[in-house]
Formats: C-alpha cells, sequence, structure tokens
C-alpha cells in the first residue's frame, strides 16, 4: 500500500491550494518572508501579482503585517519556515496575530526533522508545543499533499488564527485526503493497541499496524492532523476500546502530541501511553530517513515500542 | 501652513489635552499603576489625533472608511482611553476602571475587548508592523483610510520597528504616518545613555521616509506636519516630535523615574493642581 502510493510534495498541494483559494476569495492575500522558491507559492504570485507580497527575510514583522492586513476581515496566508514561523516570530504570532484574533494561516514549511541537510538551526521540533498553547490557534499537521490541500481549504473557512506545519519531504499518499479541523480519522480499525501519528509518521505507523496484522494483532491508527482542537471523543475511544496508545510525531516529546495525548487520558481514562518523537537534542545534517532513524523515530523503535504495550496489555509475551 | 491654525482651535485643543493629563493622572492614582511619563509626553499627539487629524465617528466606531490609529507604546494607554472617551467613543465615568479586574480597559489596549481601539498593542516593536499591513489593506481595497502609528522612542531599538519601516518604504505607503513621542527616556534611563537611536532624523530619511521634527506640545506644529503628511501620497512620513517626559506636572518631567511609578494621594493632588484644578477639585 504505503509503498506504492505516489510521493507527493505537500507544500506544492498547499501552493496550489492557495491558487484555487485566489480564484474564489478576491480578498486573499499571500505573504512570504523570502521563501516563495520553497514555499509553493510561485504559482499564485503568477495568477495574482498585485495580492502576493515578499517580505523579505523579515519573518518577525511579517506577523504582524499579516495582522494588520486581516483585521478588516481579509484572509492571509503568511510563509515561512517553522521555526522562524513559531520559533523566530513567537511573540509576532502571540501579541499581533493571536492577540487580535487576525484571520492569518501561517504556512510553516519544513517542520519537522525533515530540512534535512541545513541541520539543527532550520529543523524545528518544537513548533507545536509552542503554537498550541497560544490561545485561539488553530494547529493542523496534514500527513500527505492531498490532506494538506484540504487543510489548506478547511483553515481558509475557519474564523481565527491558524498554524499549518507542513513537512518538507515527498511523501506517499497514505490518507483519503480529507481534513476537518478537530476530527482524528480512523486510517485502520483496530481493539489491540491505538497508534496515534500525525504528519510524516502516519506512513509508518500504519506500516506496522499492517505488520502487525499479519501476527493476528489489530492495531487502530488515528491520523492527528488537528493538534489543536483535537478529537477528544477519538482519543478516549481509543483508550477505552484498545486499552493502550502510542503516539508517533516528528516533534520534542517533551512538548508534543505525546504529552498531550497522556496529560488527556490520564486525567480522562488513564492507559498506558508511549511516546515516539524526538528526545531532548537539536536535529543535525542529514538525509532525512537516516535522520528519523537517529532521532529516535526509527521504524524498527515503532515496532519495539508497540510491542512494549501490547506485553503491558497481556496480548503478547 | 502651521500658521494657519485657528488660535481658538489650539486653545480648544490644549484645553481638551489638559483633561487628558488630569485623566491621566487620576487614573494611574486610582489603579496604582501605569505609566505616567510616557501617557504625559504623548497626549498632546493623541488630542491632535482624535480631535482634528483622523476621520473617525464615534457613532459608527466600525466605519470601514475611517482612519485607523495604532498605539504601538501601548503602555500610553491611560491617554488613549481618555481621549477616546473624551471624544465621544464610550462614557469617561468608565476610565474609573482603567487597569482594574473585568475593565474593558486593559492596561494594554485590547481590541477585543474594546473595538474601538484599532490594534491590540503592549509589546514593543510591534505596532508599525499592525498599521503597515492596515495601509497596505486599505491600499488594496482602494479605500481614503489613513493609518497612523504612535510609537514611543524606546521603541526604537526594537528590531520590528525597523524592520517595518523598510517594509513601509519599500511599499511607498503615502497612507502611513508614524509618529514618534521622541521624550528621551526609557524606563532604565535617557535614551541616548542606554542605548542611543541618534542621528535618528537620518536614519529614518536613509530608510526612505519623508520626516519632520517638530515641536510635540505644540499644536501648530503637530496639525502643520500632519497636513504636509497628507499631501505627501508618494511615500511615508515620519513626525519626530520632541516631547517632555511628564508634560505638565513639573516634577515628573524630564526624568525616567516616574516611567512606570504610581502616584501617591499626595503626590496626585499636586500634579491636579499643576493641571489647572482647585484645591477642592484636585483633593477628591
Amino acid at each position: 500500500m504505503t509503498q506504492t502510493s505516489p510521493r507527493a510534495s505537500l507544500t506544492e498541494a498547499y501552493g496550489k491550494a492557495l491558487v484555487e483559494l485566489g480564484e474564489r476569495d478576491p480578498r486573499l492575500v499571500v505573504l512570504d518572508a523570502d521563501t516563495a522558491t520553497e514555499n509553493g507559492t510561485r504559482a499564485f504570485g503568477q495568477r495574482f501579482p498585485g495580492r502576493i507580497f515578499d517580505l523579505g527575510v523579515m519573518d518577525q514583522s511579517m506577523m504582524s503585517i499579516a495582522a494588520g492586513l486581516a483585521l478588516d476581515g481579509r484572509t492571509v496566508f503568511a510563509n515561512t519556515a517553522a521555526v522562524f514561523a513559531a520559533g523566530e516570530a513567537y511573540n509576532f504570532v502571540r501579541q499581533s496575530i493571536c492577540a487580535n484574533r487576525a484571520k492569518v494561516k501561517i504556512g510553516a514549511t519544513h517542520g519537522g526533522h525533515a530540512a534535512g541537510g541545513d541541520g539543527g538551526p532550520t529543523q524545528m521540533l518544537e513548533d507545536l508545543g509552542l503554537m498550541r498553547g497560544l490561545p485561539g490557534m488553530t494547529v493542523v499537521v496534514p500527513a500527505d499533499a492531498p490532506s494538506a490541500a484540504a487543510a489548506t481549504f478547511a483553515l481558509a473557512e475557519r474564523t481565527g488564527p491558524a498554524y499549518l506545519r507542513l513537512n518538507g519531504d515527498l511523501l506517499p499518499t497514505v490518507t483519503e485526503g480529507t481534513f476537518a479541523v478537530g476530527s482524528a480519522p480512523e486510517l485502520r480499525s483496530g481493539s489491540d493497541l491505538t497508534i496515534i501519528a500525525l504528519g510524516a509518521l502516519v506512513g509508518p505507523a500504519l506500516e506496522v499496524a499492517e505488520e502487525l496484522a499479519h501476527v493476528g494483532l489489530s492495531a487502530r491508527v488515528l491520523d492527528f492532523a488537528s493538534v489543536k482542537p483535537f478529537d477528544e471523543p477519538a482519543l478516549l475511544r481509543a483508550a477505552r476500546d484498545t486499552g493502550a496508545i502510542l503516539v508517533l510525531e516528528e516533534h520534542s516529546v517533551l512538548t508534543g502530541v505525546g504529552a498531550l495525548v497522556a496529560a488527556t487520558t490520564a486525567e480522562n481514562y488513564p492507559v498506558p501511553v508511549r511516546r515516539v518523537g524526538v528526545p531532548d537534542v537539536f536535529g543535525e545534517s542529514g538525509e532525512s530517513a537516516s535522520l528519523r532513524d537517529h532521532l529516535g523515530m526509527s521504524t524498527e523503535r515503532i515496532r519495539d515500542e508497540a510491542w512494549e504495550l501490547l506485553k503491558s496489555r497481556g496480548k503478547v509475551t | 501652513m502651521g500658521d494657519e491654525v485657528p488660535a481658538e482651535l489650539v486653545e480648544s485643543l490644549q484645553a481638551t489635552a489638559r483633561e487628558v493629563r488630569r485623566d491621566v493622572v487620576r487614573m494611574n492614582l486610582a489603579s496604582r499603576g501605569g505609566y505616567l511619563g510616557g501617557s504625559l509626553s504623548v497626549a498632546d499627539l493623541l488630542t491632535a489625533l482624535l480631535f482634528r487629524e483622523l476621520r473617525v465617528d464615534p457613532q459608527r466606531p466600525a466605519w470601514a472608511d475611517r482612519d485607523r490609529l495604532v498605539l504601538s507604546k501601548g503602555h500610553a494607554a491611560a491617554a488613549l482611553y481618555s481621549a477616546l472617551a473624551l471624544r465621544g467613543f464610550f462614557p469617561r465615568d468608565e476610565l474609573t476602571t482603567f487597569r482594574q479586574f473585568g475593565s474593558r480597559l486593559q492596561g494594554m489596549p485590547d481590541r477585543i475587548r474594546l473595538p474601538m481601539v484599532d490594534a491590540s498593542t503592549g509589546a514593543l516593536g510591534q505596532g508599525l508592523g499592525m498599521a503597515v499591513g492596515m495601509a497596505l489593506d486599505a491600499r488594496l481595497d482602494r479605500r481614503a483610510t489613513r493609518v497612523y502609528a504612535v510609537l514611543g522612542d524606546g521603541e526604537c531599538q526594537a528590531g520590528g520597528t525597523w524592520e517595518s519601516l523598510m517594509a513601509g518604504a519599500h511599499h511607498r505607503l503615502g497612507n502611513l504616518v508614524v509618529v514618534i513621542d521622541r521624550n528621551g527616556f526609557e524606563s532604565d534611563g535617557p535614551i541616548e545613555s542606554v542605548l542611543g537611536i541618534e542621528p535618528l532624523v537620518e536614519k529614518l530619511r536613509a530608510f526612505g521616509y519623508r520626516t519632520e521634527e517638530i515641536d510635540g506640545h505644540d499644536f501648530r506644529e503637530i496639525l502643520g506636519a500632519f497636513a504636509h503628511a497628507r499631501a505627501a501620497t508618494d511615500r511615508p512620513s515620519v513626525v519626530v516630535a520632541r516631547t517632555v517626559k511628564g508634560k505638565g506636572v513639573s516634577f515628573m518631567e524630564n526624568t525616567h523615574v516616574w516611567h512606570a511609578r504610581a502616584p501617591t494621594k499626595d503626590e496626585a493632588e499636586r500634579a491636579l493642581l499643576e493641571l489647572g484644578l482647585s484645591p477642592s477639585e484636585a483633593a477628591r
């Protein structure tokens, strides 16, 4: 399945969706911070040259300018790499955008370890924790190109600010290509274990679930693309139905979705939760696949953690 | 051009600004907090904006074509609230709730609670960026809206201010006016000894702005500078308004001590006397 799916760029899908949104909404504008070349927004610029502003290496003030543009009801998509969007510009996002409830949608590219060769300075592994802590912020991490496009359309409809994290790799299509804010679609049903995954790790989640099926174990897989608001009913249903949850994310385990899942289940329906993500380290240079292994998110590791959970539930020995 | 401003108008604006300063002292006394020095220095500029320069209508606060005012130095909120109330945007009685729990008059302007302020501010270095966005927004919609950003001079040490200045100049935003309340002091002391920003006017000119340096307490000069800015449609303007921190109260003038210090009852009374109240009014 996933091996045979075509790989596609999320940023390109995002860019195409922006062009379509630009056709539908003549007031929509796009901002870039010297990132138009990499962010898939070239097509929008060619189609609507008067509605795109490249602000150069001005990631912080781009967020204030975006807010000012949006305060009279305009929809603004502001794009830059995740490390600059969530890191560099954090307080500009907080005060200019969130405190004004401005309808600014931040397209954060190169989220996770996929910035590859550039290494630690550009690999953003802490953004979801930062962004989901902001009052009123919607946080979304699509797993593939079709769902990235669907998420872009959904966020354009939604009031208030949003953070859309886009992985920079070409990723296989693993979802139905749909997206709804606040919903965690079940990509695979199962009753022995739930794997909650987001972004680039949804594919590996499905691979491991498939392997488990070969030995007679069924793992439910939830696509946690909507990080905030998140699908609490689906999460608690998973806790009740399967009794154990494994969380996979390209993010620091300190502040990521794993922490959110652990806290939510602990409060409502305690079950064993294990987190696969990045430990308390910066990224480094390397090719995406080997970095994923090095940073603690290998398929091997996922398999081991799943097995540990199944053991604790008495499903295997 | 400034000479054309009639004497009666100047007197009326001076009287209004004196009311603003009285309100500022009372609000800081009542809330035991706030930012006196910078609220008093900016009082004349905000009065000139709200009572003369800005196209706004208290009956239609959300009017799309209105001019916009971004108080980037959000800590001077008391002066803004007083001027808005005196202009008729909300009852003046409400000023007593400044900085109190449940009040719309937050310590820094908050447009979610108080929609007649055009931007939630309070993080220095961000207000001008929002104003640039608003000016672009008006241009895209072909609205006649003009956007006024009021900055502190301490804020001219913040990177965001210079980033946004670059953006405003690059896009030749003739509908943008930056007003700098150049009172010379920040919380820790004189700006030029903490981290100098001079030569400020030369820097702003080099950044692509039409600049004008004025006495920020002289209404003829203030209104003249705004008129010149309105006439220059090809690029944005900066009005560097030389002001006195703590203006109007002798013992608060030209010092950073009153940047964020609330007055005692006795100090407030003495301040109100200097601002023209009678002893019995000042003691109230």
